[in-house]
């Protein structure tokens, strides 16, 4: 630039005109009002239309349903969530819990390895695979890849036939004649459920795992290794602790999605209820809104106690 | 006398790039042993393959005389001190520094204790209850000397230790790292890309380049007589003379090089010397560099500070004496 030019430039340019200039400039004074126009549709949905109904559900479950005329009775009571210590609705619960736990022990143990491959090893197009073969069966309708399941683990199934070509099916047979999860087949058994569960939210765990690990420096398992620890050591002390946020942060997703879940264990499992499934037919068959509300507080309420757990062991920094 | 460290034709390749080409190299027992060099030219893979990480891709090493290619990390009595320090974020700074004992299974009371007296070596003492993030760059490489130092290696690895310190604190932990060297009697490897540092701190130097060493010799050695052109314009910056204006001044018709610092600038009218034009100064506090044309050979020259300086621009004659001017044996 010569010096003409630069005698000639003025310190400052003037204002760009008309109604965006002149929005510019106020929004760029003023930063919290542009904060608060985009905030408010978002803030008006969530706390309108989505607490407003959650805490309209939380309200039913206060209420009782009259057993001879089938009418809900608009009165204060905590007879519902009495209802839900019966056996049998109390049986519904613990499986359902048990189903979600294991579902997400089995999530983490699959997940790591795959995770831990993408994180330190893939690289380039490796990476892209990696990120296309966990996110493309997203893609795919969820019904489509549970009826697919239901036909994988059918008797006249793939899976029956790979194993009889293999001379495996004794062992299959032995695992069916189990009480709880075996079945006539893997299409009717817990077993069946447990694997599409697991197969279903296994992208939630891989990918706040691959995350965590991501973040882990390389050279901390190398320090490891040279101040004399076995790769199982470096495992335990190094790569598994700071792993565990994202296996916690993963958890969330493969534990509550199991725990509020209807059709899974509608289409591939045995008559017995999960919540998801108790709730609809409470509120849709059996017409008992105040059951199925009290049923829908039940996962609420664990979450609850699984996220304060969570955000003690710092998971949501891995999000 | 076996050598901690012996190198024989080692090299390591990564695909077509010769990381370390058939270097050889013996490292005494208790020396301080510098490897100096741009980046890319090999020191930190020499280093690498000492701890174990990398593994040769032919040509063998040997640490206090046993065999160590195909030997993990994990089994070799040699530790390091990372680049980065490498401490474990999830560990405060006690069991940080017991990690190496805590995975030898030495009891917890125990290891303790050692990590608690390996902090006071490096003059940290109480500080084992904080996490590495509460601790400044300074206090974080202590600490990963302590790591290193608890497990009593034979062989301690420095990676670039002080690269990413301040001036001041720099200059304090070379002197540190030096007595504590010499307390302990443990030989240190230790990787820089800054001469000074080489050349301050270490008993011997070998200076890197194409993944190859250039020269191995005393500090003295390396700085007053380099072999190489590259040696010498590496380390300190020489003046690195064409075999044509050698010839004039030696009658030999070799490369030569010759120290800023014994380069001698007066005024043009002064007599026989080199004719030369300042071209430029930077001021460096106790001394003045100064950039010199040759009639086209360009020329720095360091002047004490205080000295009468001529203008930018004008003409000088330099001098020097001609046992200052040393020949290199590299070919012409």
């Amino acid at each position: 630039m010569t010096s003409a030019a630069l005698n000639s430039t003025p310190a400052i340019l003037p204002g760009s005109g008309g109604m965006r200039g002149a929005l510019s400039d106020l929004f760029w004074r003023r930063p919290q009002l542009l904060l608060l126009l985009m905030l408010l549709p978002p803030v008006l949905w969530l706390g309108i239309v989505y607490i407003g109904s959650l805490f309209a559900l939380l309200a039913q479950s206060f209420f009782s349903i009259d057993e001879f005329s089938g009418l809900i009775n608009r009165q204060f009571t905590l007879k519902t969530y009495g209802d839900l210590l019966q056996a049998a609705n109390l049986d519904i619960i613990l499986r359902t819990v048990t189903m979600a736990a294991l579902v997400t022990l089995a999530s983490a143990v699959v997940a790591f390895p795959i995770a831990y491959y993408a994180a330190r090893y893939a690289r380039g197009r490796w990476k892209a695979l990696f990120y296309l073969g966990v996110m493309l069966p997203l893609w795919s309708s969820y019904l489509v890849k549970i009826y697919a399941w239901k036909l994988i683990l059918a008797k006249e199934g793939i899976l029956t036939w790979l194993l009889a070509k293999l001379h495996l099916l004794w062992l299959l047979d032995a695992w069916l004649s189990l009480p709880v999860v075996g079945g006539n087949s893997l299409s009717v058994s817990f077993t069946g459920t447990f694997i599409v569960f697991v197969y279903v939210w296994l992208p939630f765990m891989i990918l706040p795992v691959q995350a965590a690990l991501e973040r882990v420096p390389g050279n901390l398992v190398e320090a490891s290794s040279d101040l004399g620890a076995s790769p199982g050591q470096t495992f335990r002390n190094v790569l598994f602790p700071l792993a565990l946020p994202g296996i916690v942060a993963g958890s969330i997703f493969t534990f509550s999605l199991t725990l509020g879940d209807y059709i899974i264990p509608q289409i591939i499992g045995t008559s017995r209820l999960f919540i998801g499934q108790a709730v609809y037919s409470q509120q849709g068959t059996a017409g008992n809104i105040p059951l199925a509300a009290a049923f829908t507080v039940v996962p609420i309420v664990i979450m609850s106690f699984y996220l304060w757990g969570a955000k003690r062991m710092g998971a949501f920094d891995a999000l | 006398m076996t050598s901690a460290v012996s190198f024989q034709k080692v090299s390591r390749h990564f695909g077509s790039v010769r990381a370390v080409d058939a270097v050889d190299l013996d490292i005494a027992p208790g020396e301080f042993f510098a490897m100096l060099g741009p980046s890319g030219s090999g020191k930190t893979t020499c280093l690498r393959l000492i701890a174990g990480f990398e593994q040769p891709t032919s040509g063998s090493i040997s640490i206090f005389g046993e065999r160590a290619e195909g030997v993990p990390p994990y089994r070799r009595n040699v530790n390091t001190v990372f680049q980065d320090y490498a401490l474990f974020p999830h560990l405060n700074v006690l069991d940080n520094v017991a990690y190496g004992l805590m995975v030898k299974r030495v009891g917890k009371a125990e290891r303790h204790k050692a990590a608690e007296e390996a902090l006071s070596l490096v003059r940290l003492p109480g500080y084992g209850a904080r996490r590495p993030g509460q601790l400044s760059g300074g206090q974080r490489q202590r600490v990963a000397l302590a790591r290193a130092l608890v497990n009593q290696p034979k062989v301690l690895l420095l990676d670039e230790p002080l690269g990413a310190l301040d001036l001041k604190l720099r200059e304090n932990m070379q002197e540190e790292l030096k007595s504590l060297q010499k307390a302990l009697g443990i030989t240190f490897v230790f990787v820089t890309h800054d001469q000074g540092e080489a050349l301050s701190m270490a008993d011997r130097v070998a200076v890197f380049n194409d993944g190859r060493i250039m020269q191995i010799g005393t500090p003295e050695d390396i700085y007053q007589r380099p072999s190489t052109r590259f040696v010498a314009d590496f380390v300190g910056s020489s003046n690195v003379l064409p075999p044509d204006f050698v010839q004039r001044y030696s009658g030999q018709r070799r490369w030569g090089s010759l120290r800023p610092e014994s380069i001698r600038v007066g005024r043009a009218a002064s007599g026989e010397g080199v004719a030369a034009r300042l071209v430029g100064t930077n001021y460096l506090g106790a001394t003045t560099r100064l950039a010199l044309d040759a009639d086209g050979l360009r020329l720095h020259a360091i002047v004490p500070a205080g000295t009468k300086l001529p203008a930018e621009g004008e003409a000088v004659v330099l001098t020097f004496n001609r046992e200052s001017l040393h020949l290199m044996d590299e070919a012409v």
